[in-house]
């Protein structure tokens, strides 16, 4: 029976035509490879996607051969560690390759993140790219929490139960929601089993299902550049843009440069500084979980600490700002904005009602709520941005003074989620939420506001 | 299949018969729908606690004879920390002084028996005497004991006395209850407990109201 071909690429040799009849291999190498067209400005900030891709890998290979000698169990989870360690061939390298890789993993898409920001690679028409990206983002931080349980040492331990406790907060079903996470009424061996469950199971299937995803959504609208402007607006007389090359072999090799340099930094850190000072593997961790034991500084590692700052920083006293700040706003609406009176009325009385509401609510509920919105801030940067071009190295003054600001605040709140509260250190933590949070709500005003360069009719790039 | 010149009864035919369809798929999807709830039910079930982790819940009991005044011991009650401190004439002295400065002076919002729902947190007969759950009611963090009264880098210049949650800051005084503008917002929780000569009995007090 004869077998209809669906696709017109020319498969290399007999063996791929017989291939290709029976599963598009050729096809699917080209579309997404050898005839994937990329913009041909790509710089230094493009590596993290794929760098991105290796440490997954990585992580999943090493994740695989630590699961042969670890043991979800509390009475033996943190010794099986220390077997892994000490006894195992090659098993402290395993070990500092998963742990080093977590940490790298987050630096890599923190990176990768600010990427989109500064270019636009979050726009128009790659909101859906975009978007995947943030669930990816968000899968990760509960692959990594849940991962961070496993050693169970005593950060492990009061990490999982401080993080465990925010849905505490929720009214009426928070007890019962944190009891059925933990199967227990506190952190204990069954929590130690499902997090390994998860933590090896579910959320690597959905880490590598959405990342998938995020690479067929960016296939099918193809690759921003640092210039922000659309390569198919050039095109030759058979369609191709005049500032595109085929994704390999130009960038499969241009990565692999890239993956050279992140190498020799990676097993730099696993071989001379695998617990970087504290950083990547915390102090405190190096001793067994003990439940009638705080660890007396307790704080989670450093790529959570910026939101863990933002949750540490939502006392009364950040309350009775915001709901002053909630009228002020209100009112200046209400005298500012050209729209009708009763508008200009709602304006007052909506600034009154979350004054009311920043009043009667407690410190504890709006820092989960504050915490969660931080994330999901990131999620609506498609639609706050309204700048008409996309790429910093056009976008207007203001913007780029709303960016250096937020980044040194994010900054500062990762620095003091790592350090313990002081008067000073929560008040800080206190304007910087602010900002952090102003930088979100004010986005469509200063992207609107300001003088943008002319775009280019061409990419720009240095000739080699 | 509805063509042009098909009779009318047959064209009512096509239309009922689509309904139908439409009925059919939206019943056959709404049981399976039932199905997959069903379905779902034990696997969601089964990650409540067990019964292993609900047998573990029972009482514990102290000799508190061994606990001198200003002393404090730590015992397990159902995984959870809970404090037994034997404070001192001063420090019980001092729980009067800073009523201003706390959220909940009263524990109207807080959660303990009726017997220890006074500014001690303490059974009337050893008022003394803190039996207290050492969790924080922010986040669940055991706070750091500040025994002494005197300037402390984090209860400040006037302690009295405390508790301080190394997470986030918060602070307690020596009954457990929380200071105003902290992250936590209620007191310390105090378990169900009895006396028996001098033996104290953690998480059963026979339903006693005083």
């Amino acid at each position: 029976m004869a077998i209809h071909r669906h696709d017109d690429h020319k498969s290399a040799n007999g063996f791929m035509e017989w291939v290709d009849r029976r599963m598009p291999v050729t096809k699917v190498w080209n579309e997404h490879l050898a005839e994937y067209i990329a913009p041909k400005n790509f710089n230094f900030w493009y590596y993290f996607g794929s760098l991105a891709i290796l440490v997954l890998v990585i992580q999943l290979v090493t994740g695989i051969f630590l699961t042969m000698h670890y043991k979800p169990d509390a009475a033996l989870a943190f010794a099986s560690v220390e077997y892994i360690m000490r006894d195992v061939p090659f098993g402290w390298l395993v070990r500092y390759m998963h742990s080093t890789g977590a940490s790298a993993f987050f630096v890599i898409i923190y990176m990768h993140m600010f990427r989109g920001i500064i270019y636009g690679s979050h726009r128009e028409p790659r909101e859906l790219v975009w978007l995947i990206g943030c669930v990816i983002f968000v899968a990760l931080m509960a692959e990594a929490f849940m991962g961070y349980l496993l050693p169970w040492g005593n950060m492990s331990y009061w990490g999982a139960q401080v993080i465990i406790s925010l849905f505490d907060v929720i009214p009426y079903f928070g007890p019962m929601l944190t009891e059925w996470i933990r199967g227990d009424f506190v952190v204990s061996d069954a929590t130690l089993n499902r997090f390994f469950a998860f933590h090896v199971i579910l959320l690597p299937l959905i880490l590598v299902a959405l990342v998938f995803l995020h690479l067929v959504a960016l296939h099918q609208v193809g690759s921003n550049n640092p210039d922000g402007i659309d390569i198919y607006d050039n095109v030759d007389e058979h369609g191709k843009p005049l500032d595109g090359i085929p994704f390999h072999p130009y960038y499969t090799v241009k990565d692999l440069i890239g993956v050279g340099v992140f190498l020799m930094i990676y097993f730099g850190v696993i071989f001379f500084a695998p617990d970087l000072g504290g950083i990547f593997l915390e102090k405190d961790n190096f001793a067994p979980a003990n439940s009638l034991q705080t660890p007396p500084d307790i704080v989670p590692l450093w790529y959570f600490t910026p939101f863990y700052s933002i949750l540490r920083a939502s006392t009364d006293t950040l309350l009775a700002f915001l709901g002053v700040a909630s009228i002020a706003v209100g009112v200046l609406a209400a005298i500012f904005v050209k729209v009708k009176a009763p508008w200009r009325v709602a304006f007052v009385v909506t600034g009154l009602v979350a004054y009311w509401v920043f009043d009667n609510t407690t410190g504890k509920a709006w820092g989960v709520i504050l915490m969660g919105l931080a994330i999901v801030c990131f999620f609506l940067l498609p639609w706050l941005d309204r700048s008409p071009v996309k790429s910093i190295r056009y976008r207007s003054l203001p913007f780029k003074i709303a960016l250096a600001i937020f980044v040194v605040a994010f900054f500062i709140l990762g620095y003091l989620g790592m350090n313990s509260p002081t008067p000073v250190k929560t008040l800080l933590a206190q304007v910087c939420t602010v900002i952090y949070f102003l930088f979100f709500f004010l986005m469509p005003w200063f992207t609107s506001i300001g003088k943008t360069k002319p775009l280019p009719e061409r990419l720009t790039s240095a000739e080699h | 299949m509805a063509e042009m010149n098909m009779a009318d009864g047959h064209e009512v035919d096509e239309v009922e018969n689509q309904k139908r369809r439409r009925f059919l798929t939206g019943v056959t999807a709404g049981v399976g729908a039932v199905g997959v709830a069903v379905g779902v039910t034990p696997f969601v079930l089964s990650m409540s606690p067990s019964e292993r982790a609900k047998n573990a819940g029972a009482p514990v009991q102290y000799d508190f004879s061994k606990v001198r005044a200003g002393q404090m011991v730590k015992v397990e009650w159902r995984g959870k920390p809970v404090v037994l401190l034997n404070r001192t004439p001063e420090m019980m002295a001092g729980l009067g002084k800073i009523s201003a400065s706390l959220a909940d002076p009263d524990s109207e919002q807080s959660l303990q028996p009726g017997y220890a729902q006074n500014p001690e947190r303490a059974d009337a007969s050893r008022p003394e005497f803190l039996v207290m759950e050492s969790v924080c009611t922010h986040l669940g963090c055991s706070p750091v004991e500040k025994l002494a009264i005197g300037p402390d880098p984090q209860m400040g210049d006037d302690s009295q006395g405390g508790f301080f949650c190394p997470c986030h800051g918060s602070k307690f005084d020596l009954a457990g209850r929380v200071y105003k503008d902290v992250p936590a917002t209620t007191n310390m929780p105090v378990p169900p407990f009895k006396f028996e000569g001098n033996i104290i009995v953690i998480g059963e007090d026979d339903g006693r109201t005083a």
